[in-house]
């Protein structure tokens, strides 16, 4: 349906003014196939028209951007979300990841490094904004090794590689995947899977950190 | 009052004082007749009585309505029990209280401070801290009286009479309550309401006055210098910040005295995106209190940070803070022009050795990673103090 390399994006957010921005900065490099300003209509028309990607708003009247998710992503697992928020409280950023966004970038990005967000998302991998890697790495504190001592932890899910570990740390450092690679001297492709590893683990593992930054919403 | 009453007689004050003391110990009249000539005679120096208010006041005077047969029925009570000594005393006090409600109510704002201010404190002059023992207190008094209400009655009269005065007693409570119950409750759930209304609309003020300080103030700078789109973005930064800061932290606007580390970034990130108009991207992982090491840290982080708004031309500067169990590390990364660290230049050499020195004096290490055109990375870390681990 659409031109090879025009991703067809979808936007959800309740801010008409925001909605008009992105679509000014992203301009002609994507197809902007619809709109949505409240959680029933996105789910509607998103199942409607299976856009590539969905950018979602964090902070959305009618049960916020993980209703959205909870829609759509359990008929229409092909259709990926980026989320973007101006909300730095780390819980619904997680929780929003935890319901199946496959990224996290705040409003103030560029158009170009949101083009570039959009892409990675459109091609299944994950994007992780400084602040996000942030967060993980808040929730995934302790090494391995104090933390194998916890009991309950399963590796696999609950703890970081120490690889991961570092790519994350870079990236919150304010590296891009390039630069994370450069300086690790591994393939920009390397840096991707273990970002998606890092994806995966934080949607899978049942770490009471994440669990307690889903719950303990604040009141604002 | 009495200073009203004197000029309004030509009598001298301390009369009119004295006067009313022999009055009240005389008999409960004298207090009734105090009351009553605070309702009616204006202050010194006021035209208009408390009275002319209170005409008006039907929220106050539905309260007389509601309190006065609570007390009335105390007071028939009582006579009937015999203790009729109460009689004499009970009926002008009890009128008394019902004017004093008014009076509060209507009393103009000088008085009224004077009355919310001074005596209302005296009443409450027991409540204090609320500890358990002042309940257990209160509650063990409370019963005694009871106990010592119900031998009266029964002691003063034959076993019969006793249980009929009571029975009447509980009749007549019944009654009372059933009829003014309801009353009691509206009034009850009115004064809450008004509470809340007021607590709401303190409430709004609040917000009003921090919006209109920092938000309006922001748009009306923003709309002046439309033309220049970099003090526009960082006006927008700034106060968006604040904005965030002020309703997930809870923090006042402009409180930039900073306790943990996270708040330090923020205040650090706050300045140098006033005073350079460059976007400050900040990533803190980790939390800890500020100590004096750290504190030190964090200048050589503002430093760092104002160096790279000043000399990197970069539009923006990440800063990236890690609480570490032995260690606190932090990064100051631009993507500017870089440089080449084996020939610094001398005014950067300066910079660069204040900023090593800040933090090698609490024991901890600075590392520069800089090329030509990749920008730079200035990496400092300072120990944590085994007590704070």
């Amino acid at each position: 349906m659409s031109d090879q390399g025009r991703p067809r994006v979808f936007l959800v957010d309740d801010h008409a003014m925001f909605r008009a921005g992105v679509r000014a900065e992203l301009g002609e490099a994507v197809d902007v196939v619809g709109e949505a300003d409240e959680v029933e209509a996105a789910v509607e028309l998103i199942s409607e028209r299976l856009p590539g990607v969905v950018l979602l708003d964090v902070h959305l009247p009618g049960g916020g951007g993980q209703a959205v998710l909870r829609g759509v992503r359990p008929r229409h697992p092909e259709v990926h979300f980026l989320a973007l928020s101006v909300s730095d409280a780390p819980e619904d950023v997680i929780a929003v990841i935890r319901a199946g966004a496959r990224g996290y970038v705040t409003k103030t990005i560029s158009g170009d490094e949101l083009l570039q967000a959009i892409r990675r998302v459109e091609a299944g991998d994950a994007v992780f904004s400084p602040r996000l890697a942030g967060f993980v790495l808040d929730a995934f504190a302790g090494s391995a090794g104090e933390a194998t001592l916890t009991a309950g932890l399963d590796p696999e899910l609950d703890l970081l590689s120490p690889r991961e570990r570092e790519v994350l740390r870079l990236i919150a450092r304010g590296y891009t995947y390039k630069e994370v690679a450069r300086e690790l001297i591994i393939s920009v492709k390397t840096v991707e899977s273990h970002v998606s590893s890092v994806l995966r683990k934080l949607q899978l593992s049942t770490r009471h950190e994440l669990t307690r930054w889903a719950t303990a919403r604040r009141l604002v | 009052m009495c200073g009203g009453l004197s000029v309004a007689t030509g009598i001298d004050v301390t009369l009119v004082r004295i006067g009313f003391v022999l009055l009240t110990l005389g008999s409960g009249v004298g207090v009734l007749v105090y009351f009553l000539a605070w309702l009616f005679i204006p202050l010194a120096g006021e035209t208009a009585n408390i009275f002319s208010r209170a005409v008006t006041d039907r929220r106050g005077i539905r309260l007389v309505i509601a309190v006065v047969p609570a007390l009335v029925l105390a007071q028939v009570l009582s006579s009937a029990a015999g203790v009729g000594f109460l009689g004499s005393f009970g009926w002008p006090v009890l009128l008394s209280a019902a004017i004093a409600l008014l009076i509060r109510r209507n009393a103009g704002d000088e008085e009224g401070r004077w009355i919310t201010e001074e005596l209302v404190p005296l009443v409450h002059a027991g409540d204090g801290p609320h500890g358990r023992w002042s309940s257990v207190g209160r509650i063990a008094v409370g019963a005694i009286l009871g106990v010592a209400g119900l031998l009266v009655l029964v002691l003063g009269h034959p076993t019969g009479a006793a249980l009929r005065l009571l029975g009447g007693a509980v009749l007549a409570m019944a009654a009372v309550i059933v009829v003014f119950g309801p009353w009691w409750l509206s009034l009850v759930r009115d004064l809450m309401s008004e509470r809340q209304a007021r607590a709401v609309a303190e409430e709004r003020a609040r917000m009003a006055a921090h919006v209109h300080d920092s938000v309006l103030q922001t748009l009306a700078l923003i709309q002046r210098s439309a033309d220049d789109p970099r003090q526009v973005v960082r006006l927008a930064r700034s106060q968006e910040r604040e904005l965030r800061s002020w309703l997930f932290e809870g923090r006042p606007p402009g409180a930039d005295d900073a306790r943990t580390l996270t708040e330090g970034i923020g205040a650090i990130q706050r300045q140098v995106e006033a005073d350079h108009g460059i976007t400050v991207h900040a990533v803190v992982v980790g939390e800890c209190d500020l100590t004096e090491g750290l504190r030190a840290l964090l200048d050589a982080t503002r430093e760092a940070t104002v160096n790279a708004a000043k000399w990197s031309g970069a539009a923006q500067v990440s800063l990236y803070a890690e609480v570490d169990r032995d260690a606190v590390t932090l990064y100051v990364r631009d993507r500017g022009r870089g440089f080449d660290p084996g020939s610094i230049p001398g005014d950067r050499q300066g910079i660069a050795r204040s900023i090593r020195a800040r933090v090698a004096r609490f024991g901890g290490s600075v590392a520069i990673r800089s090329s030509p055109g990749s920008g730079v990375e200035v990496e400092m870390s300072v120990p944590r103090p085994q007590s704070v681990r």
